[in-house]
């Protein structure tokens, strides 16, 4: 167990070793950021005071080696456009994309998993095919579309729910939320369904495939001649089995929800990472760009490692880091 | 696929935005006077120090807890005349070197300290302190700061230099005291904002807003609102939504396909203003062979086409820039024939934009040896300026007809402006926005020469001895107006020598909530406080 988690972490620096140079290299490549950030009337002293200021001006290498050496000290860098860590940078907005990432996800499995029970006990009642239609439509209907659509509709027709932006937050354990509050809550529902509507259609269908699978199997048969209610069968022994692969997707998903919000925190104004990421490359601040791909792969590591221990909890035939 | 199929369900909304019904209730009572107004800003400001940048996304939620010693007239038509802010009056000695300024008595900071001679030099030192601060252009060229008195100051140059009244204009100033026990980090996130302006700094949420609140004890009379709320929206089609839903009380730059929509809302209404900014075309003038340029097989061209004169004007003659105002821009431009637009100064009103003349175009391309044409790549930004990528496409179809096949290579602003500046472009797409047209000619077409700060811009590596002489003249020239005589000269120099190919002057555009008023601003600048209430 604890030999997984060690060789996982190794595994990890290697992937961050990777990025970080790729995404040097990359963004090297695109040219030099000071011709963005420097205002535009400056003469071509005042850039060369600026660039010289920021480093930019010694070899990519050189830049490279500087950078691993403060990260090696926990120091990833500042900001070019915003001249603060970037770290903290990042991390100051992290709690409203895991708000917004945490909710999404909530949507998406305690409507999925019922709706694909449903859709996978009574496949052929109206009921089923309308709920398959909708996760098709969930699945192929691009996010920033229906973004739109739901603030349209919510927003500016109906006028029920805010346009964009964070409610109101009030600290939870120091941590800022805007959840508690009524109004929070109000410019929450919008984006995290709209963020919710891929994963949803993806655990309906995952939900219900599952169920089809498990109901012709031999121990659900054997339930039902013991004579174990329906909500028992349906609720204690189908559901661990299909659990399995939905705790896959989800945590794999949780993952591409918190890094890969952009979208839907652009449409929405949410003030998160996403955003933060965008901006940043617009403007060639590669600090901040690269600790936010750190941080990123740091959380995959992390997530992917929480899916393993929870497949041994709800499988038990799983075992980790024994090679027998 | 993908781009289809997005350019699909984009015309979709554009349709049922265009046929949606009112909504049923809207906010009607807000915004009133003394209460609160939210505004919006497209990018978050990267920090609230008033002394590193002068980007719009720092100066719209900055210039509200501010003064500067003089600033531009608001009522005035060209939007660039000079007048008294914190300084009462000035007087220019010294053959232009020596500025003194008499400030107003009793002004008072937010944390209640007075107003002296000692924050303004405190301030004006402070830009060149900032790191990678970048105001140092508008205070370099100050030498010598003397406090005469607490309410009296002398700026001094070493050269005489006509712009330090503009540049004073871009310099906030701040509380030397308070600003003493306040870190950067202090003045990043806007704790240290404490300067004489009619609002005070309330809250900044990074990504989402920044609250301000009323300076009762304002020097200038009671401030209209009693709070004034920035929201940071990133994208046009939210910040249309939330002027719709009533959530919003205004936003600026608003683009030129929803203006209809907002027109047919009896709710709200637009200003509108022709903007300082010019939309031109670079082209090369300093290489044998330039990149981009063959002809029409693709072959490499023996010389530079772009060199002649005759090519140069045949190009000009060739844009129908009636029907790019008109059609592309839905009325939201102004062709141009100038570096800078019409209400500014130096503008030379003699110069006409060129007519459209197709048929000339060709003979002079004939004339110039180029009776097939030649092909050559267009460069432009796609998310700079207004319908960017668009009015590049239209320049191109409109020199097809004349023979000369452009290629438009259309590219984001942090991946054109490096390339532009390494000199990878010889016809290129660019804007521009100056005081004066003096100060636009220095940056665009002025001989290159960092010492001087002249030709940061010109990629088109043109190179005029006169036109070089004449602006030395206007920058050392206090009488304003011999320095626009000056000035207006440089300009019709270079435009004669198609220096540049000028397309149009941007209009900007606000809309608001009918309850409101906006005087709209060439600079393009919305200072919130600045709004009324009707």
């Amino acid at each position: 167990m604890l030999s997984h988690i060690v060789h996982r972490a190794l595994q990890s620096f290697g992937v961050l070793a990777v990025m970080s140079l790729l995404v040097f290299a990359g963004v090297y490549a695109v040219g030099n950021p000071m011709d963005i950030l420097v205002n535009p009337q400056s003469d071509q002293n005042e850039i060369a005071r600026a660039t010289a200021a920021l480093g930019l001006d010694r070899p990519l290498f050189e830049q490279y080696f500087i950078f691993i050496g403060h990260a090696a000290t926990g120091d990833l860098g500042k900001s070019f456009a915003f001249n603060v860590p970037a770290i903290g940078l990042i991390l100051e907005r992290m709690p409203a994309t895991l708000e917004l990432a945490t909710a999404a996800m909530l949507i998406a499995v305690l409507l999925g998993i019922p709706l694909g029970l449903w859709a996978g006990l009574k496949p052929r009642s109206a009921a089923g095919r309308t709920i398959m239609a909708g996760s098709v439509l969930g699945f192929s209907l691009p996010t920033f579309w229906v973004g739109l659509m739901l603030i349209l509709v919510f927003s500016v027709w109906l006028g029920w729910l805010p346009t964009s932006g964070r409610g109101p937050t009030v600290n939870l354990l120091g941590i800022p939320v805007s959840f508690l509050t009524a109004e929070g809550l109000r410019h929450l529902v919008l984006p995290a369904a709209n963020l919710a509507l891929f994963n949803l259609s993806l655990v309906i269908r995952l939900t219900r495939s599952g169920t089809r699978e498990a109901i012709g199997q031999d121990y659900v048969r054997f339930a039902r001649a013991k004579g174990l209610t329906e909500t028992r069968i349906v609720g204690v022994h189908v559901l661990r089995n299909v659990l399995v692969p939905v705790v896959t997707v989800v945590g794999v998903e949780f993952g591409s929800v918190i890094a890969f919000a952009v979208v839907t925190e652009s449409i929405f104004a949410w003030p998160g990472m996403g955003k933060l990421l965008i901006d940043s490359i617009n403007v060639l601040d590669r600090p901040v760009i690269v600790a936010y791909l750190c941080i990123v792969v740091a959380l995959f590591v992390a997530i992917n490692l929480l899916v393993d221990l929870a497949y041994s909890w709800l499988d038990p035939r799983v075992r980790l880091g024994e090679t027998r | 696929m993908r781009t289809r199929l997005a350019l699909l369900l984009q015309a979709l909304i554009i349709v049922l935005v265009l046929v949606a019904p009112a909504p049923p209730a809207l906010a009607q009572d807000k915004p009133r006077h003394g209460g609160e107004l939210v505004f919006v800003v497209p990018t978050e400001p990267p920090t609230l120090d008033g002394h590193r940048e002068g980007t719009f996304g720092l100066l719209h939620p900055g210039a509200p807890h501010y003064n500067t010693l003089l600033r531009m007239d608001p009522t005035d038509v060209s939007g660039t005349r000079v007048i008294g802010d914190l300084a009462e009056s000035w007087t220019i000695t010294d053959g232009g070197r020596t500025y003194t300024l008499k400030l107003r008595r009793g002004v008072r900071f937010h944390d209640g300290s007075e107003l002296t001679a000692e924050d303004v030099v405190f301030s004006i030192e402070r830009t060149l302190k900032v790191p990678n601060g970048q105001l140092g252009i508008f205070t370099r060229r100050i030498v010598a700061k003397e406090i005469v008195d607490p309410y009296t100051l002398r700026l001094k140059t070493a050269t005489p230099y006509a712009m330090v009244p503009y540049d004073l204009n871009s310099v906030f100033i701040v509380s030397r005291k308070a600003a003493a026990s306040s870190g950067p980090e202090d003045f990043d996130s806007g704790k240290a904002m404490i300067g004489t302006g009619p609002f005070r700094f309330a809250r900044f949420a990074r990504g989402d807003r920044v609250e301000l609140a009323r300076n009762d004890g304002y020097w200038g009379g009671k401030p209209a609102w009693e709070k004034v709320t920035f929201r940071i929206v990133p994208t046009d089609p939210a910040r249309l939504a939330g002027l719709l839903s009533g959530e919003l009380d205004a936003i600026e730059q608003v683009p030129t396909a929803d203006l209809a929509r907002i027109r047919r809302d009896a709710r709200l209404q637009t200003a509108q203003k022709v903007s300082w900014r010019t939309i031109f075309l670079y082209l090369d003038q300093y290489r044998d062979r330039a990149p981009g340029l063959t002809d029409q097989a693709g072959r490499p061209l023996a010389r530079n086409p772009l060199r002649d004169l005759r090519v140069r004007r045949a190009l000009s003659e060739a844009i129908n820039r009636q029907a790019i105002a008109e059609r592309l821009m839905d009325g939201a431009a102004l062709p141009a024939s100038n570096l800078v637009s019409p209400s500014v100064f130096g503008y030379a009103p003699d110069l006409k934009p060129e007519p459209y003349d197709p048929g000339h175009a060709k003979r002079l391309l004939a004339e110039a040896g180029y009776p097939d044409g030649f092909a050559v790549t267009l460069s432009a930004t796609n998310n700079r300026y207004v319908n960017d990528e668009q009015i590049a496409q239209a320049v191109a179809q409109m020199l097809a007809r004349v023979g000369v096949r452009a290629r438009v290579e259309a590219l984001p602003v942090n991946a054109y402006l490096p390339k532009g500046r390494k000199g990878e472009f010889a016809f290129a797409m660019f804007g521009w926005g100056s005081f004066s047209g003096d100060l636009a000619l220095r940056a665009l077409v002025a001989t290159a020469d960092p010492d001087k700060g002249f030709g940061a811009f010109n990629w088109s590596g043109y190179s005029n001895p006169r036109v070089d002489a004449l602006l030395e003249r206007a920058f050392a020239s206090t009488d304003e107006k011999q320095r626009e005589a000056l000035a207006r000269d440089a300009m019709r120099l270079a435009m004669r020598d198609y220096a540049v190919i000028p397309l149009h002057h941007q209009v900007a555009t606000w809309a608001m909530k009918k309850a409101l008023g906006y005087a709209p601003r060439t600079d393009e600048f919305t200072f919130a406080h600045h709004f009324r209430a009707q």
